[in-house]
């Protein structure tokens, strides 16, 4: 299990190489990467705030939880903070577990509960102004199905 | 002597990241009320409740919990993380 919270760009390529290449008697890896929307041409940049201290306990019960529960041989979690430009990767997370039903229930597992559990908060900046990201309902009631 | 962050827009309302407050607070909802009290700005930053949330030393907790012992309290809008 590896969880990294960095500023510095995200090597989507070069990460997923290292997890596999370490995924030893894994045969399946699923991998997903969020990326900053660009809300049609209209957003300038995004800034990300987290809890430092909070936001790794935070991502490292989730991780375990996910690990646990779906039998993953290895997990990866990186989120991004600070300002990003459109369209640059936010965070990526990767699990490798023996079969993909478990890499892939635990990559959806990992992604509902980053979302409205790991101390992040999102602000949109336009040419408008600056509007921080609200949650919404649905992210919470996401969390119900598992 | 207990240590208040704030996040997001309660940090922007508020005007400040974090400060250390001397409180006799038994609750989080009694800080919240005891802040609340002190300016404006806390009572513009606590006035929705259903949009806060809480969390003591660096675990999500709820507005009842008790602060005996606590170090670190936080205050934050819902998280989007993701």
């Amino acid at each position: 299990m590896r969880i990294v919270v960095q500023a510095a760009p995200l090597n989507l390529g070069a990460e997923t190489n290292t997890f596999a290449a370490n995924a030893k008697g894994a045969g399946a890896i699923v991998t997903f990467t969020g990326l900053v929307r660009d809300n049609g041409g209209t957003l300038t940049a995004m800034e990300i705030e987290h809890y430092p201290g909070m936001t790794e306990k935070a991502i490292a019960t989730i991780t375990t939880e996910a690990t646990t529960r779906w039998s993953l041989t290895d997990a990866l979690v990186i989120h991004r903070f600070g300002r990003l430009a459109a369209n640059e990767p936010i965070m990526m997370i990767a699990t490798a577990a023996l079969h993909r039903t478990n890499a892939f229930a635990a990559a959806e597992f990992l992604m509902d509960y980053l979302k409205s559990r790991a101390p992040f908060w999102k602000k949109e900046i336009s040419a408008s102004g600056a509007k921080w990201v609200a949650a919404k309902d649905a992210d919470e009631t996401a969390l119900n199905r598992w | 002597m207990i240590n208040v962050i704030y996040f997001a827009w309660v940090r922007e309302r508020i005007g400040l990241p974090r400060e250390r407050i001397e409180t006799n607070a038994a609750t989080v909802l009694d800080l919240i009320d005891e802040l609340s009290a002190r300016e404006a700005r806390y009572a513009a930053a606590f006035a929705d409740r259903a949009s806060l949330r809480v969390a003591l030393d660096q675990k999500l907790s709820s507005f009842d919990a008790p602060l005996i012992d606590v170090q670190e309290v936080a205050f934050f809008p819902p998280m989007t993380g993701g």
